[in-house]
């Protein structure tokens, strides 16, 4: 929790939330380095609670200009001197300038705030959502902050079809990889093959990666920053022609966040899976491909009478994809592109699984 | 949709036939560095290897060939290949010009060890730089690897398989 004590400790700041007991933590790790237990709330909900101020000098006279506090959302760019921009700013006043002679309790209410992005913290930009109580002084403001989080939900997306494709260098290596969905949620399994058509290259083994690519701002002032989030060996060993080779990779393992599409216009967050073989001389051959990934609801809103193993098609507090949000294809990572006839998309696969 | 078991369910593929499965592997590529020869006499002599190559790799035009190269004809492939094809070209051993000065107690570069950690070393360049796919399509290392002898003065280019 960001705590920020103005000058002279005549007075201390608390904010209480309310259903305190109920709500969700989540842990995040802090600009300290350490994790901290942050209250999560949704899309919609409304942020609500107590403003302690607790006086030091019991008995002594506190003056002040006001009390207010604020519901804040912040998109904060590092590289570009701490630049921060706030989607979100609801303030409500608490007090009006006057005494205070003893300790103070002010309820606050925000109603059905929207929270249409989900909290980040990123290597060059983060996004966070806090609440900020100022005490107006002559000198010197009081504040406090309390961080929250959120998380954005959304329900399953209509048009998940797989990823298949042929890839390759010609007379070398042709392979045909196939991913079960192009959109996989946080605790979903990546189910696929590799099918070698052609190998004439000394394989000694596969692996596929979970890459995150954190891209922030746009034009000459891009920042593009890569992370290899997992790592998974699949095939130890030399393949030959017609061998398939399955892929089942575990989500739920891998400390994973949603894809996020040009967030507040200011950045963007996207997976992808990289395929790597790698041959006898350490040579590597990669294939990245864009998936998207998203949050889902843990539990599921029922509505009376409704069948129990029917999927929701809509949640509140989610968001539905669009039909815009498909996965790119670009050409083959190769040193020569594939000029196969062989080369499909997902859109005109007749005959995925 | 998915949902339930068959979400997760392994994506059925082709059968491999017993013929993919068993047919001898389509990587084949052996290429030996040996029998080092030193020819002449006293200043003029020079040691040349045997370059022995074994593959079924179809843009290989044959399977197998044997040609004899000196350590200069090594160099020229390097700079031919760094120059035409898109690769970070691995090193040669040295040229060990310092064994090459007058007045040493030994036989310089002709002495039996130097040679041969100048043929391992060499057979290592050529297996490396032989396997890489973008290499092998370059014609300066096809005449490096098959023809009796080297033409400098062929024209560099590509190798276009049928």
């Amino acid at each position: 929790m960001a705590m920020l004590f103005g000058f002279g400790q005549s007075a201390e700041i608390q904010i209480r939330l309310s259903n305190e007991d109920t709500r969700k933590i989540v842990k995040a790790r802090g600009d300290d380095g350490n994790m901290h237990d942050h209250f999560l709330y949704y899309d919609g909900e409304s942020v609500a609670g107590v403003v302690l101020v607790n006086l030091k000098k019991a008995n002594h006279k506190f003056e002040h200009q006001g009390i207010r506090i604020e519901f804040i959302g912040q998109i904060e760019v590092y590289y570009d001197r701490g630049n921060q921009q706030d989607f979100i700013s609801l303030t409500r006043e608490l007090a009006r300038p006057g005494d205070l002679t003893q300790n103070a309790q002010f309820p606050f209410e925000f109603n059905n705030v929207e929270k249409p992005f989900e909290t980040y913290m990123g290597t060059n930009v983060k996004l966070r959502y806090f609440l900020r109580v100022t005490v107006i002084r002559r000198l010197t403001d009081l504040t406090k902050e309390l961080d929250l989080v959120v998380h954005a939900l959304s329900s399953y997306p209509d048009n998940d079809k797989s990823i298949k494709m042929e890839v390759g260098i010609e007379d070398c290596l042709h392979i045909e990889f196939e991913y079960n969905k192009n959109k996989y949620h946080l605790q979903d399994v990546i189910v696929g093959k590799i099918y070698f058509l052609l190998v004439r290259i000394k394989i000694k083994y596969m692996e596929i990666a979970i890459l995150k690519t954190e891209i922030v701002g746009s034009g000459p002032n891009t920042f593009k920053e890569s992370e290899t989030v997992a790592k998974f060996e699949i095939m130890d060993g030399a393949p030959v022609r017609g061998e398939s080779i399955p892929i089942r990779l575990f989500l739920a393992g891998y400390d994973l966040a949603p894809s996020m599409r040009d967030v507040g216009k200011k950045f963007s967050v996207k997976y992808f899976l990289n395929l790597v073989l790698i041959d006898e001389e350490d040579r590597r051959y990669f294939k990245q491909q864009e998936v998207t990934l998203w949050r889902k609801a843990d539990k599921v809103m029922r509505h009376p009478g409704s069948q129990d193993d029917e999927m929701p098609t809509s949640i509140p507090g989610t968001q539905k994809f669009n039909a815009q949000s498909v996965v790119e294809h670009p050409k083959p990572e190769s040193p020569r592109s594939d000029p196969k006839s062989g080369s499909t998309s997902p859109d005109d696969n007749s005959d995925s699984s | 949709m998915a949902s339930g078991a068959s979400a997760t369910q392994r994506i059925p593929s082709k059968r491999q036939t017993l013929d993919e499965a068993y047919a001898p592997p389509a990587n084949f590529l052996e290429i030996e560095v040996i029998n080092p020869i030193t020819h002449g006499v006293g200043k003029m002599r020079y040691t040349d290897y045997e370059i022995r190559m074994r593959s079924n790799l179809p843009v290989f035009k044959q399977k197998e060939s044997s040609v004899r190269r000196r350590y200069s004809d090594f160099e020229w492939v390097r700079a031919e290949l760094e120059r035409d094809s898109k690769i970070v070209v691995p090193t040669l051993p040295g040229k060990s010009l310092k064994r090459q000065l007058p007045f040493r107690s030994d036989d310089g570069i002709f002495e039996e060890e130097f040679i041969e950690n100048r043929r391992k070393a060499l057979e290592l360049f050529i297996n490396k730089v032989a396997g890489h796919p973008l290499a092998q399509n370059e014609r300066s290392l096809h005449i490096f690897l098959q023809e009796t002898t080297i033409d400098k003065n062929y024209v560099p280019g590509k190798i276009r398989t049928a």
